[in-house]
């Protein structure tokens, strides 16, 4: 199979590389790159562990193909926090116990982010709303919800 | 060994409950937290070796075939494959997993001439890429000769010939069929007044945690060693019998614990999967990762949970006193049956709930179907009895017309009789049931939305109220996995159940803590630490914790059964005695004072009444680790300060010879009060939450914080189970619904906004500072509380629940059917 070539920002870092053109975005990331912190729980778009943010917006990196993101920008969990080690969002979710085993946290996280981006002081309403996409079987998503409205109080200072 | 019926031993409690901690009970913060949240957490899928390869598999379209022919030329052929095992390929090299029923049961990684589920391992394939290995798969041919599907559990007890799945074990589909009576049942039937009789049906769901499971392993030649890297457990308590299976000696496997992404019992052994990697690993002389995708998960995982109907009896006087039961069973076990019917022998730990029930009968039968096999999820099979009795007392007030919590109250176990023997034998150490009702009822304001209830009812709204009391055993014992089996094939009657730990102090005075068994989604490192930190007075932040392989582990049975911080507890406890005495004695020597006038304080050693004079405990370490010639000769004061402990079960005995008796094997006993109030909106079957308050009592709370998220993420397991879950097998044996699209489970959406968490805590005379397991317990008590509450909404007309799920559809039609009849 032909290799493509792509360009796109990765966490703040240019990549270029030559892929199969069929390679998903989730699997780019995660063996090209080696960010294994974007996860796989489904395959088939339904539980947002595979989440990261593309041009801004969230977007489920499974349902999309590396060679679609032609100079976009992708930040992965592991392109969020500041050099001092936590983003607030992350920060909140500790604080919450916003997670158990952990495994769809860096989705919750990206989305809850895209969540206080989006939302003034985003309610619990609003937060299980925009969660829809997103499953945990942990948790129960109290926490969760809890974690994100925090982070998202205190993203805005 | 005999002993005397219902023998307890004596506790072997070291560390009594205490008014005031040092570490313990406080909500502190998660250990595991930042790398998870940063994206640093080491999951199975983000194993890579160099030089690995990837594995995928074919599965079986047929739920029952035999393999008449398998061509894999044509996948061989596709460039980047390295290799294509068929099963008869790989049994020439590799034995049948590990199975503990008996007498056994044979699975193999790969199947061998006969497919007995859909989506079982037919052929695998190794190659480059994940993407080649499924491209691969999809050129091999199979023929197959279909054999009948046996679908029905029912069906399945007199099913002959071809529809038998394995005839090796007997020319039937029953697996095992055994009848016991615990105490006087015939007697106490026979002095009832009424027996209340339902049909329940409790329906096939499974843990399906949002990671799959995988293993990478690697062989190496030279040495003649795998290594496998798995997001197993128990690995370092039967983990060689993979190495059985892979047919090298114990000691030439390594089993490396990869984080888990969640479990809730599914990722108990994980052997399938450890085994299929070691022997592709081995052909295709590279590392191989094989991850199951999520069909091969839901389909294949060999973790479906208990699937069963219950004629179910329970004998009462009029006055509402419980007296009997009577449960005949039919377990739909799948076409395997790797843990015998361990899920039976765990639900005897506490079948008559928590009432004074004096005896019952049960009459198991567990069936072969060609149906993905059963594993483990929340519960083990005991939160189905719990479900059971609670329907069955709800039917009895109907009955009676007594009140649901007059009649709890009155038929509850009372403080003063504790330790309490149930029927089968099991000891239920502590508790004090009434406080759990009253603190429920409390937080509910019960009378407030009977009130509400009745003015939604004039408007042609349907809430209702349900409520469930019911045990959550906690700290198995190994004897639960055979003590059902017949006499003439006990299988292995082990009964060691033991959790270790090792503990170091190093020079500068911090700990590192080393688990013997992996991270499974709980909080193992926190409840390490914060025991640890409670026994040295040591600040929390001064602790590491890491996992042992099976290399360098010892024995652990690892978490399941809600028993790992009990048992993580009693373990790091024991070892920090050790490095607590070695502490001792050094410091004695530094501050000229004999060691029992010495206490720990706050991070340092001092002499008792004598502030100032102390020495911290990086001085005592650093003196323990490079100045061995200031101390004494005794030869056991060695440089250093480091400790290995196992801690054995807390309480266990063996079951009588002809299991009237199953002696105590679940005794660290809670209990809990689940009270959610619903609305069922009858147009479209829908069922929302209007309160929800869960009470639990789980002993001495390590972390309050971490036990109510338990308590919250289980209800919401419970919540699935009870309204959505349901793996559902066509006539043909096809499962319908393999994805997460179909496969329902709870959303934001589907879920209380507040389940309002209670606790009461009475401290476990039997554990280290009287804890008890709660990590099963939110799904122990949901479905049958919700089940109430749909019922109790639905009572005008007449609706009555005896199976799970209620999905809007289900709903639909059980108030279709009841307006039919003009209910
Ligand atoms: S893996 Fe992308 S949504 Fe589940
Ligand atoms: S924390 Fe485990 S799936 Fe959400």
């Amino acid at each position: 199979m032909a290799g493509v070539s792509v360009t796109f920002t990765v966490n703040g870092r240019e990549v270029t590389a030559t892929v199969d053109p069929r390679t998903l975005l989730v699997h780019f990331l995660r063996e090209h790159l080696k960010l294994t912190g974007t996860h796989i729980g489904c395959d088939t778009s339904q539980c947002g562990a595979c989440t990261v943010h593309l041009d801004g917006r969230p977007a489920k990196s499974c349902a999309l193909l590396a060679v679609q993101l032609e100079g976009a920008e992708v930040t992965t969990i592991e392109g969020v926090a500041g050099p001092d080690g936590m983003h607030p969002m992350q920060a909140a979710f500790k604080e919450h116990h916003g997670l158990q085993c952990g495994f769809c946290t860096p989705g919750m996280v990206m989305m809850g982010i895209d969540i206080a981006n989006r939302h003034e002081a985003p309610d619990e309403a609003t937060i299980r709303r925009e969660l829809e996409g997103n499953l945990c079987r942990c948790t129960g998503y109290h926490n969760i919800v809890a974690s994100i409205a925090a982070g998202a109080s205190s993203m805005r200072g | 060994m005999t002993r005397e019926r219902h023998y307890i031993p004596e506790s072997r409690q070291r560390e009594k409950p205490k008014s005031k901690y040092f570490a313990i009970g406080h909500s502190m913060k998660r250990v595991e937290d930042t790398r998870l949240l940063t994206g640093s957490g080491t999951y199975a899928d983000d194993v890579s070796l160099p030089n690995m390869a990837h594995a995928a598999v074919l599965r079986s379209p047929h739920a029952h075939a035999r393999i008449v022919s398998i061509d894999k030329s044509k996948a061989e052929a596709l460039p980047g494959v390295l290799c294509v095992m068929t099963g008869a390929e790989a049994a020439e090299v590799t034995g049948p997993c590990a199975d503990f029923s008996s007498p056994p049961t044979t699975q193999h990684c790969i199947a061998v001439d006969k497919v007995r589920h859909v989506g079982e391992t037919v052929a695998a394939v190794v190659a480059e890429s994940r993407y080649i290995a499924e491209d691969a798969c999809e050129l091999i041919e199979v023929e197959y000769d279909p054999l009948p599907a046996v679908v029905d559990l029912e069906e399945a007890v007199t099913s002959t010939g071809d529809a038998v799945l394995h005839p090796e074990r007997g020319d039937t589909n029953v697996a095992h069929h055994r009848v016991i009576d615990f105490g006087t049942v015939d007697e106490d039937f026979a002095q009832a007044d009424l027996v209340i009789e339902r049909r329940l049906r409790w329906p096939r769901s499974g843990g399906t945690p949002i990671e799959t499971v995988g293993a990478t392993a690697h062989y190496d030649r030279g040495t003649g060693k795998f290594t496998i890297h798995a997001n197993t457990s128990m690995y370092n308590y039967v983990g060689w019998l993979i190495a059985v299976s892979l047919k090298v000696e114990p000691h030439r496997l390594n089993i490396v614990p990869t984080d888990a992404g969640g479990s809730f019992g599914s990722k108990l052994f994980c052997h399938k999967v450890c085994t299929l990697a070691g022997t592709l690993a081995r052909a295709a002389g590279r590392p191989v990762k094989y991850l199951e995708d999520r069909i091969d998960n839901m389909t294949s995982g060999d973790a479906h949970g208990s699937d069963r109907v219950y004629d179910a009896k329970l004998a009462l006087k009029r006055d509402g006193t419980m007296l009997s039961m009577r449960l005949k069973v039919i377990d739909d076990y799948g076409a395997y049956f790797q843990y015998g019917v361990g899920q039976h022998g765990n639900a005897m730990a506490q079948v008559t709930g928590p009432y004074k029930i004096n005896s019952v009968q049960v009459d198991l039968t567990a069936v072969f179907t060609n149906k993905c096999q059963q594993g483990a999820y929340r519960g083990f099979g005991s939160e189905v009895g719990n479900f059971v009795i609670e329907r069955l007392v709800d039917a009895a007030c109907e009955e009676l017309d007594i009140d649901p919590i007059e009649m709890r109250r009155q038929n509850l176990i009372e403080q003063d009789q504790f330790p309490y023997i149930m029927p089968t034998g099991n000891m239920y150490d502590s508790g004090n049931y009434q406080a759990v009702l009253d603190e429920a009822l409390g937080m509910i304001d019960y009378d407030g939305w009977r009130q509400k209830q009745a003015e939604a009812r004039e408007e042609g709204r349907y809430i209702g109220i349900g409520i469930s009391t019911c045990q959550e055993r906690s700290v198995f014992s190994a004897t639960e996995f055979w003590m059902w089996n017949p006499n003439e094939t006990p299988g292995f009657t082990l009964s060691s159940s033991p959790e270790s730990v090792s503990v170091n102090i190093d020079p500068t005075g911090k700990a590192f803590i080393t688990l013997n068994a992996p991270f499974w989604g709980n909080s193992p490192e926190t409840m390490a630490v914060q025991v640890l930190a409670e026994k040295l007075e040591m600040d929390p932040s001064d602790i590491s914790v890491g996992y042992a392989d099976s290399d360098k582990g010892f024995n652990s049975s690892g978490p399941g059964g809600s028993r790992f911080t009990v048992m993580i507890a009693g373990a790091v406890s024991g070892a920090a005695d050790v490095i607590k005495e070695k502490m001792l004695r050094v410091a004695s020597h530094m501050l000229e004072a004999d060691p029992s006038d010495l206490e720990f304080r706050n991070g340092s050693i001092g002499v008792q009444g004598v502030p100032g004079k102390e020495k911290t405990l990086a001085e005592v370490a650093l003196h323990a680790h490079y100045f061995r010639l200031d101390l004494p000769e005794d030869h056991d004061l060695t440089s250093g300060i480091d400790a290995a402990y196992v801690y054995d079960h807390p309480v266990t005995t063996m079951p009588s010879e002809d299991r009237t008796d199953l002696g105590i094997f679940y005794p660290i006993v809670g209990h809990m009060c689940h009270i959610p109030v619903v609305e069922v909106d009858v147009e479209t079957g829908k069922v929302d939450f209007l309160d929800y308050v869960a009470v639990h009592d789980c002993g001495t709370m390590v972390n309050p914080m971490t036990l109510a998220g338990h308590v919250r993420g289980g209800t919401v397991n419970g919540i699935g189970s009870a309204l959505y879950e349901h793996f559902h097998y066509d006539e043909n044996g096809q499962l319908q619904n393999a994805l997460l699209s179909d496969y329902l489970h709870p959303t934001p959406m589907e879920t209380p906004v507040d389940i309002r968490v209670g606790h009461v805590e009475t401290p476990s005379p039997f554990t280290e500072y009287g804890i008890k397991g709660g990590g099963e317990g939110g799904r122990m008590g949901a479905p049958p509380a919700i089940a109430a509450a749909v019922e109790d909404a639905l009572k005008p007309l007449g609706v009555k629940v005896d199976s799970l799920p209620l999905t809007p559809k289900v709903l639909r039609g059980m108030i279709r059917e009841a307006e039919a009849n003009g209910g």
